[in-house]
């Protein structure tokens, strides 16, 4: 441990615990308490939830399994059935449990068929395992058969397996032979309850291009025209040696059961495998007042909005209003841009005009209107002074020059937020950058410095805090755009304001030169910069959060939800 | 060996010594990679006389993958007029693509679409034969079919 600092790392976490309540003073080790994400997101047990955080449960695959297997044993008792039978009706269904109580009671036959469960062309007393819900035989016919030597019956026949017959005839002086690789030496076979025997190894190669490959865990029989669907045991005896293969098929049910169900959602990263239940953000109505940003349980970094894919963190903005945004920046930023500096509109009817040359006559094509490029007034008060326009102060160029800024004004507008917006973003990736060569020094001063590894970690909060407000600056203004005019808003902007300033003020300071006889100063002033900025921040996500609560905000175009 | 190549093995001897179903020849199989086969339809059909040439390519995946099944289109062969066999030589029939299933066999390939040539009335071509043509993949497997007419 360091001389200059006396809490390891561990030591801080616990003393801010216990004691930060009381150690108001100590402003150095309370922040480190606050400014640190983990103790936000990683405990969603955690007693005092924010008003701009939603409820949610981070599950694992373990838990959805759970869940899953809830819903199971309820239909198995019900039906009377094995569990993997009411599996495939579940998976059969997408997961709708009403609906297949609704089905089976109906025509429980037709769901058996549907379901791949029995085949439709079947002898009747081979699909009694199905029908009879309650039969004792169910088990080892659904199960996977290990049958080397016994023969079985012949499969159903249909058209087309005549001449599959003919040509790979099964049996050969008693021996198995798998009519698909043709191996007299396989000695270990399994089929369904249709009797289609194959090797096991070819079931192996089959599943596993199934759920491989194709990500598929619906697998029917490999034989023509079978539509027998392969429940869950037999897969796990298929894939006994692939481990991997079956750890993947389970993964395939979990997504399907997750994609079933509306209160759950996968974490989006990649190869997570956890699943988020937000029960209050189902509803389309609950979007209009709270934004469900989420995280999963694998990482703090796994951060996901529920209500829609259009970035990972909108907040304070809601869903609707969040996409409104995104889709205008996409569609007209870079137009915008080029019809503000590039053209003018017609004095009379509103269209855009670009000058591609020539005299400063304009005649309007679309409203025949002729006017001066110049002064934008009328051309017939030009009078003689043609071609060179010394008429800027007339009062009918005035006039003509108003109502073209005033439908300029509405581009002004939009590219006075967007430009912020955009200047956030590049700012926000300008910090990254400066960090990692920030860090880099920070190792270096450590390397040739007394300076312990703690106390050169004040710039990685830092930076993470500026990265987080601007992240809910850009989105403010997204906001800004589409608030009517008023106090509501005034207010909205003062604390935008605020924090804008803050943020600023950070940012400078975590560009200031770093050396080591000043950083004991700059590291004490970057760590109250970083509180501030903080709890500004949560000033901008609580209030706008209360507005939409209270329906306080008020918007210049139609929202989806407020009506 | 590899399942592929054993399955081949064994289809391959199985031929030898059974032989072929009427109107079907083993042309050439010198690997395990590509075969060729000769397809007439026999009795009386639009394409009476007329003798086509299958191409089948395997991958090391065959039989759990099905294989890449064409009719051959050069100098000596042509690909018959079908409403289901584009002028390239490549075939929309649904067991090569979504409905096959390992258990088939490349003769059993060559007996299905026998039957298929064999029920045609009419010579034609698919519909949009230029627009697939001119755009076609140089392999039929990577092209996705929609398979809508079962009755011929």
């Amino acid at each position: 441990m360091s001389s200059n600092d006396e809490y390891s790392d561990e030591d801080i976490e616990y003393y801010d615990e216990d004691e930060d309540m009381e150690d108001i003073d100590d402003v150095g080790s309370a922040s480190e308490m606050e400014l640190d994400p983990l103790n936000d997101l990683n405990d969603p047990t955690r007693p005092q939830r924010k008003i701009f955080e939603v409820e949610y449960e981070s599950l694992s695959q373990n838990d959805v399994e759970k869940l899953m297997r809830a819903d199971i044993e309820y239909i198995s008792s019900i039906f009377g059935v094995e569990m993997d039978t009411a599996s495939l009706m579940l998976r059969w269904i997408n997961w709708n449990k009403e609906k297949l109580i609704e089905k089976y009671m109906d025509n429980a036959n037709a769901v058996l068929m549907a379901s791949g469960i029995t085949q439709a062309d079947k002898a009747p007393e081979r699909a009694h395992a199905g029908r009879s819900p309650s039969s004792s035989a169910h088990q080892s016919s659904i199960g996977p058969r290990r049958s080397s030597r016994r023969i079985a019956p012949e499969p159903p026949k249909s058209g087309k397996t005549k001449i599959l017959e003919r040509l790979t005839p099964p049996i050969e002086d008693g021996k198995f032979i798998c009519p698909i690789c043709f191996d007299d030496t396989q000695t270990e076979t399994l089929n369904m309850t249709c009797f289609h025997k194959f090797c096991k190894s070819c079931w192996h190669a089959y599943v596993e291009s199934k759920v491989r490959t194709e990500a598929e865990s619906w697998i029917s029989c490999m034989a023509e025209d079978c539509s027998l669907v392969a429940p869950d045991y037999f897969i796990e005896g298929v894939l006994k040696e692939d481990k991997a293969t079956w750890d993947r098929f389970q993964e395939l049910l979990v997504r399907h059961f997750v994609g079933a169900m509306p209160n759950l959602k996968y974490c989006p990263y990649p190869s997570c495998t956890y699943t988020v239940s937000c029960p209050v953000s189902v509803s389309k109505t609950s979007l209009s007042s709270t934004v469900p940003i989420v995280t999963c349980g694998a990482s703090a970094a796994h951060k996901f909005c529920f209500g829609c894919h259009v970035d990972s963190d909108h907040r304070p903005v809601i869903c609707a209003v969040a996409k409104m945004w995104l889709q205008k920046c996409r569609d007209d930023s870079e137009t915008a841009n080029w019809i503000k500096s590039n053209t003018k509109e017609c004095s009379k009817c509103q269209s855009t005009i670009e000058k591609n040359g020539g005299c400063n006559h304009m005649t309007c094509k679309k409203c025949k209107y002729e006017f001066c490029w110049v002064c934008m007034g009328p051309w017939s008060e030009h009078g003689t002074s043609w071609y060179n326009c010394n008429r800027y102060d007339e009062k009918a160029s005035v006039d003509a020059r108003d109502a073209q800024s005033r439908s300029r004004a509405s581009l002004e507008r939009y590219l006075h937020y967007y430009n912020r917006w955009a200047n956030h973003e590049q700012s926000k990736k300008l910090s990254v950058e400066l960090y990692a060569k920030t860090e880099k020094k920070m190792e270096e001063m450590q390397i040739t410095s007394e300076l312990s590894w703690i106390e050169v970690q004040f710039m990685k909060k830092a930076v993470d805090e500026v990265i987080k407000c601007r992240t809910t600056l850009m989105w403010t203004y997204g906001m800004a755009y589409y608030l009517e005019r008023g106090n509501e808003k005034e207010l909205f902007e003062d604390n935008q304001r605020d924090l804008e300033r803050a943020v600023e003020e950070l940012s400078e300071l975590i560009e200031s030169p770093i050396d080591p006889e000043v950083i004991k100063t700059l590291r004490q002033k970057v760590t109250d910069k970083t509180v501030y900025v903080q709890k500004r921040n949560e000033i901008v996500l609580e209030d706008t959060a209360k507005g939409f609560m209270d329906r306080r905000w008020k918007w210049n175009v139609p929202v989806e939800g407020y009506d | 060996m590899s399942v592929s190549t054993r399955r081949l093995q064994k289809e391959l001897t199985d031929i030898q010594k059974q032989g072929t179903p009427v109107g079907i020849k083993l042309l050439n199989a010198d690997d395990f990679q590509t075969w060729h086969l000769s397809l007439e339809v026999l009795g009386d059909t639009v394409y009476q006389g007329e003798v086509f040439a299958l191409k089948f390519r395997f991958d090391s995946s065959y039989p759990i993958s099905s294989p890449a099944v064409q009719f051959v289109v050069d100098d000596t062969w042509k690909a018959p007029v079908h409403p289901h066999v584009y002028s390239n030589g490549h075939i929309c029939a649904s067991i090569l693509g979504n409905e096959w299933s390992p258990v088939l066999s490349v003769i059993s390939v060559c007996v299905t679409l026998q039957s298929m040539l064999a029920s045609c009335k009419k010579k034609e071509l698919p519909p949009g034969n230029d627009r697939y043509v001119k755009n076609a993949p140089e392999n039929p497997k990577k092209t996705r079919f929609e398979y809508h007419d079962d009755n011929v």
